[in-house]
């Protein structure tokens, strides 16, 4: 008979007392090996072993559920492993494997050995062996930086381990063996040495490899694939597989110096007539990207910006905005937006193109509308608070550029390409600040048009003014004398 | 029956010895320690639970799992700055070694005391360097952390050998494997030492030893 009976009780008098910085792949680790130790029901059932093992290990629900769905009941086996492997997302989508945990199973059976003193020890040491060697592989040094730019994630199977997506070079590490009467347990962690690849891969546009890792295996006892989990636990609430964020492929991705407003839409220029639906927006400032002038001939008082002389280097951009409001559609409407396009992005520059405008220099044409009539100064839009202030300069450059839009042959248009910066494929910052910056846009009460205009109303309201004035007469003296 | 002996090297640098230090022990004692036994009648008796918690250093990149006991956290606190100022202090190049040795009580009869069986030693020496630069230090922080984690594997596989442990004691006996002093954790019965040794390459320890014995001898 046994005289000893090991019972362990969780929390009731030691503090356990967790890891504040929440690691999350060595949580799940431990948790699902844990999982399956537990379970593993010896010949004596007076034994079977219950408890964790002594150690106070924080279970995460989502790991045990996959690790049951994982053992499915059964055991490790021979040639039936499970593994946990840990593995790395970018957020463009590439992804590496990082590390494989794999318990297995042999059949050297130890008949002899006492379950629940030898056995049962020496599985609690293996569990504070993986605990230990956890935080020594490099992956948990990773773990620790996960965010933005990249998740770790999990996944759980059974069968034979595959080690191939590990990378030249991997490390094994054996973390501990425990001989039963069944037989003998080994846990052990492959990890990746080469973690070189991400740097490289970064900037790549190569297309997300997560099939490739679905499919690694050639008999899954699972029809379905197993889909991989995030690591991320430390804000509550994320749900399976979505936790990690994902940056954009391109539109919105574009920074500004001058604005926030949201991404200008795109909209294929159509001669045909019609205009799109424009969102009332405000104005865009500079945008760091490649970029195009917008042009427009409308018919009504659409507000408008002319464009500047446009390469395919140096660009502004202005929107356009309450095209929409008229609702006629403008039969000579070529408006065409910017597609807002993330840095590094190895899109062809004429993506947005002016499909439309086939001579350089188009907006230098004659036009058929009266500039003035369009010009915003003078008939301020109904809609966007907030103009940017590149439109008044682009008027402002529009306008005398136009002016001189009839002589523009005798102008040899040179490229304005600022000193230390390039045109092939980082945005023209430089420039378009420069430009920008050169020719800011006019003061609305110094423009003579507005002055003009106010200068009636003025006069007309003067004589109420000196009237109100006059009733005031004893307050400005009581003024003046407190000055004095 | 034999003391199984164990050795690690590392070199660090003055501020790193201290967490260097805690991390390999606070390693072995994780291993070393189990939760308070809870004895009832029929000579049954039920394990507490321990709770583990990461420690990140400050002066390595390196992170460890402890136990989660302030008490057994500060005994070693204390032993291991004991180690460093006296490395500091000592006008030695820098060497020195702690030792961390588990032993077995044995009861002997009066009027002999109890004899102190060690069953494992771990002896870690340590070589303290001097850096110049910031650059240096950084390059070591670095180094010093793969160097420990190197340490630690050395360790797990030493303790999963599975080599001699101590019976479990029946509750007379308790106190002759495991030291039941500390409230939330029970490490088998363990001492901490350490050596400096000075510059002439020999420690003090054993220079004194050898006076003695000569003295004797005479």
């Amino acid at each position: 008979m046994f005289t000893k009976c090991y019972r362990g009780f969780s929390g009731s008098m030691e503090p356990a007392a967790w890891s504040s910085w929440g690691l999350p792949s060595a949580k799940q680790i431990k948790a699902s090996i844990s999982i399956t130790l537990r379970r593993f029901k010896l010949q004596d059932s007076f034994y079977e072993i219950k408890r964790e093992f002594n150690l106070a290990i924080k279970d995460i629900p989502e790991v045990t559920h996959e690790a049951k769905k994982a053992l499915a009941g059964q055991l490790p086996a021979v040639g039936r492993s499970m593994c946990v492997e840990i593995s790395l997302k970018t957020s463009e989508g590439d992804s590496m494997e990082l590390e494989i945990w794999c318990l297995e199973m042999n059949e050297k059976c130890d008949k002899e050995i006492k379950v629940s003193y030898t056995v049962y020890n020496r599985l609690s040491l293996l569990l504070k062996s993986l605990l230990a060697i956890t935080r020594v592989t490099p992956a948990y040094r990773l773990s620790r930086k996960q965010g933005h730019e990249y998740v770790i994630l999990y996944r759980i199977y059974f069968g034979e381990v595959q080690l191939s997506g590990l990378g030249e070079g991997f490390q094994t590490v054996r973390v501990g063996t425990v001989g039963t009467p069944l037989g003998t347990i080994t846990l052990s962690c492959a990890y990746r040495i080469n973690l070189a690849f991400i740097s490289t891969r970064q900037f790549e546009r190569t297309p997300p490899i997560m099939g490739i890792i679905i499919d690694h295996f050639v008999d899954r006892p699972y029809p379905s694939s197993s889909p991989m989990h995030p690591c991320n636990y430390r804000t509550s609430g994320e749900e399976n597989g979505a936790a990690y964020p994902s940056v954009e492929d391109s539109q919105e991705v574009c920074t500004t110096s001058f604005s926030t407003s949201p991404p200008s839409q795109l909209i294929v220029p159509g001669k045909e007539g019609g205009v799109p639906p424009v969102p009332s927006q405000p104005a865009h400032g500079t945008q760091a990207d490649h970029e195009r002038m917008v042009m427009c001939t409308p018919l009504d008082g659409a507000l408008y910006s002319a464009a500047t002389p446009s390469s395919s280097e140096d660009t502004e951009t202005v929107s356009n905005s309450s095209e929409g409001k008229s609702g006629s559609p403008h039969n000579l409407l070529e408006t065409i937006f910017v597609r807002k396009v993330g840095a590094f992005v190895n899109k062809p520059i004429n993506q947005v193109t002016m499909a439309s405008l086939d001579i350089p220099f188009a907006m230098f044409a004659p036009k058929n509308v009266e500039l003035e009539d369009n010009d915003p100064m003078v008939n301020p839009p109904d809609s966007p608070d907030v103009e940017s202030p590149l439109q008044g300069s682009l008027h402002s450059e529009g306008s005398s550029g136009s002016s001189t839009g009839n002589t523009h042959d005798d102008f040899v248009m040179v490229d304005f390409k600022p000193a230390f910066s390039k045109d092939d494929i980082l945005p023209m910052d430089l420039g378009t600040f420069y430009r920008e910056f050169q020719n800011p846009p006019q003061l609305s009460s110094l423009s003579i048009d507005i002055g003009a205009q106010s200068m009636a109303e003025d006069l007309d309201s003067l004589p109420e003014k000196l009237a109100v004035h006059e009733k005031n007469v004893k307050e400005f003296d009581a003024f003046v004398e407190t000055l004095q | 029956m034999n003391c199984r002996a164990e050795v690690l090297e590392i070199s660090v640098e003055g501020r790193q010895v201290e967490e260097a230090m805690l991390a390999v022990l606070h390693t072995i004692l994780l291993h070393r320690s189990t939760g308070k036994f809870h004895y009832k009648k029929e000579g049954t008796y039920s394990i507490g639970t321990v709770g583990t918690q990461d420690v990140d250093c400050d002066f390595i990149d390196f992170t460890y799992a402890r136990v989660s006991s302030e008490e057994l956290d500060r005994a070693l606190r204390k032993a291991v700055g004991e180690f460093k100022d006296a490395l500091r202090y000592s006008g030695s190049d820098g060497i020195g070694q702690i030792s961390l040795e588990f032993y077995q009580k044995k009861k002997s009869r009066w009027p002999f005391s109890d004899e102190c069986i060690p069953w494992e030693v771990w002896t870690i020496k340590v070589n303290v360097v001097n850096l110049a630069n910031e650059q240096e230090r950084q390059i070591c922080r670095e180094k010093v952390g793969e160097k420990l984690c190197e340490k630690i594997i050395n360790i797990v596989e030493v303790m999963n050998r599975h080599e001699y442990l101590p019976k479990m004691p029946t509750q007379s006996e308790v106190d002759n494997v495991f030291d039941t002093g500390l409230k939330d954790v029970q490490p088998y019965l363990y001492k901490i030492s350490y050596q400096i040794t000075d510059s002439l390459g020999s420690s003090v320890t054993t220079t004194m030893r050898r006076l003695i014995k000569d003295t004797l001898a005479l």
